[in-house]
């Protein structure tokens, strides 16, 4: 194949699909045990400084974060990570855990920019930003998935997101026309709030599965948690929703209302007063840190953070039944 | 302007909304875009056919979604499927229309959303492409909503963060971006702007209630081509003002 161009930004997490087939060999058991445990032993076990880490959905929208803020407690430094982020990658970057990121879109949606990471890359805390766009990051998970070490697509080309990502662009060996190659993303540690899931991890995700099946698969290793930890019949009557199965899954962490303060399909709505009042205190620096203080390093675990928010509040953003 | 009728944002989404057709595909991102298809599903376009870039497909846009992942994306919707199927569905052409913002565009339609300043060390640091390169590349013709300034309409922008036709012409095609593709308007708040078939050099469609070519002029950074026959976009109905207010924006995150 005859490389037309490349872009100008190293691999961060550059792909070894041989390692990744004998870290699966070696590292998944496919025996049916028991994983759940507590978010601090999932983190303190399947987490590493230096980590590359991937979140899944975002911040706002079925996140683990849950699992967010017992890392922030922990202290993990000089993190990379796969930026598809809104609220759990700000948190990070205000907590100064991250060092390089695969970015794609990092911002407050509605709100609008996000305070805590331009900061971090407009004063250089974070030293390496690589651009890619969503598409391609999705895909990049999935060639690792498929276990191959890239993946072909029609999207980035000819523009600065691909000059300043490490894509390449080839001649394609069937047609001739150009094609971006996006580079396979193994990510050391993955992390994935689900509807459900059974002890042994097998995971269900109501709605959208945004990257789930994906990134879940690219992934060396996988915490899980979980609105709820359900019985393995309840995995068995309807397997076709089992997105994730068990073999994949490091821990399981039952975490109610663990994407709080964002939303969970069908169980609970963002709670909006919160968001706006994280965005808003995340434009100061002393603020932010205010924020860090009360709602994460100030509660012991993800239940003294719900008894923080208010058992009652949260109950306020429950879908109920017939609506 | 009746500025007393109508506010600016109004405008814009009035505006974007007439352009989405019934049963056609739409990709829909964050802001003006969401409430401009929610006002065509309740105005002329009932069966627009909304996606969302993490699986969304086929909602019906009761509530304003505050985030493309969210469940309203997908409220009574079609599918739930996942950001891959979404992309793969736009790359292998089925999706007609995308709808885009930017911080920057230059002539030639080309958007930047990522930085200001240097890359390397960046006076802003914006959000980035998200799927907005992804839009761009795969979607038959995207619709651009920008606000009409001269520091947003500019000759070189900082950062291409999403292809318009690049450098004109046939630049986008010989960058190996499906043909067919591109820019098809820009929905300003003074003007509609559309693209030369040849060269891909913007040029001016239609002018907003009370603006004139001159403002237009004046408040772009290059050069626009002007026709000789110019049409008017129509003020939004009171209906569409109605809608709008109590139901599409009633919190008001964006009117």
């Amino acid at each position: 194949m005859k490389m037309i161009s490349e872009g100008s930004k190293p691999l961060i997490q550059p792909p070894d699909l041989n390692a990744f087939r004998e870290w699966n060999r070696n590292n998944k058991s496919k025996a049916l045990v028991d994983k759940t445990m507590s978010e601090r032993e999932a983190v303190s076990t399947f987490i590493n400084d230096g980590d590359y880490i991937g979140t899944e959905l975002y911040g706002t929208v079925r996140a683990p974060m849950s699992i967010i803020r017992e890392m922030i407690r922990q202290g993990l430094k000089d993190l990379r990570c796969a930026g598809q982020g809104v609220y759990e990658l700000d948190l990070l970057a205000a907590a100064g855990m991250l060092k390089a990121i695969d970015w794609t879109y990092i911002g407050l949606e509605v709100y609008g920019l996000s305070s805590n990471l331009r900061r971090a890359v407009e004063s250089g805390q974070i030293q390496e930003v690589v651009e890619w766009s969503n598409a391609a990051i999705s895909w990049r998970f999935k060639a690792a998935a498929m276990g191959v070490p890239f993946v072909p697509a029609r999207v980035m080309l000819g523009t600065d997101t691909f000059n300043y990502s490490s894509a390449k662009s080839v001649e394609c060996p069937f047609t001739g026309e150009t094609l971006c190659l996006l580079p396979a993303l193994i990510v050391d540690a993955g992390l994935i709030h689900v509807s459900r899931a059974d002890k042994y991890g097998n995971a269900q995700i109501d709605g959208i599965s945004g990257f789930a099946a994906e990134m879940a698969r690219a992934s060396k290793r996988l915490i899980i948690s979980t609105e709820e930890i359900v019985d393995e019949d309840v995995i068995r009557a309807n397997p076709e929703k089992t997105i994730i199965p068990y073999y994949l899954v490091d821990a399981v962490v039952e975490a109610p209302f663990g994407s709080h303060p964002g939303e969970m399909t069908y169980a609970y709505e963002r709670d909006e007063q919160h968001i706006k009042s994280y965005y808003n205190d995340s434009k100061s620096v002393n603020k932010t840190n205010d924020y860090l203080n009360k709602w994460i390093m100030g509660v012991r675990d993800h239940q003294e953070y719900l008894n923080l928010v208010g058992l009652e509040k949260l109950d306020s953003f429950t879908i109920k039944e017939d609506n | 302007m009746n500025a007393e009728r109508y506010n600016a944002n109004e405008l814009l989404i009035s505006v974007s909304s007439h352009l989405m057709e019934d049963n056609a595909t739409c990709f829909i991102g964050t802001g003006i875009p969401m409430l401009a298809a929610s006002l065509a599903q309740r105005m002329h376009a009932p069966n627009l056919i909304s996606i969302f870039e993490f699986g969304g497909m086929g909602a019906k846009l009761e509530k304003l979604p505050l985030a493309v992942g969210d469940m309203r994306t997908f409220n009574k919707g079609l599918a739930a499927a996942g950001i891959c199927d979404i992309m793969e569905t736009a790359q292998r052409g089925f999706v007609e229309y995308g709808f885009l913002g930017g911080a920057q565009i230059d002539m030639f339609g080309n958007l930047n959303s990522t930085v200001i300043g240097d890359h390397s060390n960046p006076k802003v640091r914006l959000p980035g492409s998200g799927g907005a390169n992804d839009v761009g590349s795969s979607c038959w013709r995207t619709i651009i909503i920008m606000q009409h300034d001269k520091r947003r309409f500019i000759p070189k922008i900082d950062f291409v963060t999403t292809p318009g036709y690049l450098s004109g012409a046939s630049a986008r095609e010989d960058a190996g971006l499906p043909p067919n593709t591109g820019p098809y308007r820009v929905v300003t708040s003074l003007c509609t702007l559309g693209f030369d078939q040849e060269t891909k050099w913007m040029k001016l469609l239609a002018l907003n209630p009370g603006v004139t070519v001159d403002d237009v002029i004046e408040n772009t950074g290059f050069e626009l081509i002007i026709p000789d026959h110019i049409g008017h976009n129509p003020e939004p109905s009171e209906e569409e003002l109605d809608i709008l207010r109590h139901d599409v924006d009633k919190d008001r995150y964006y009117i």
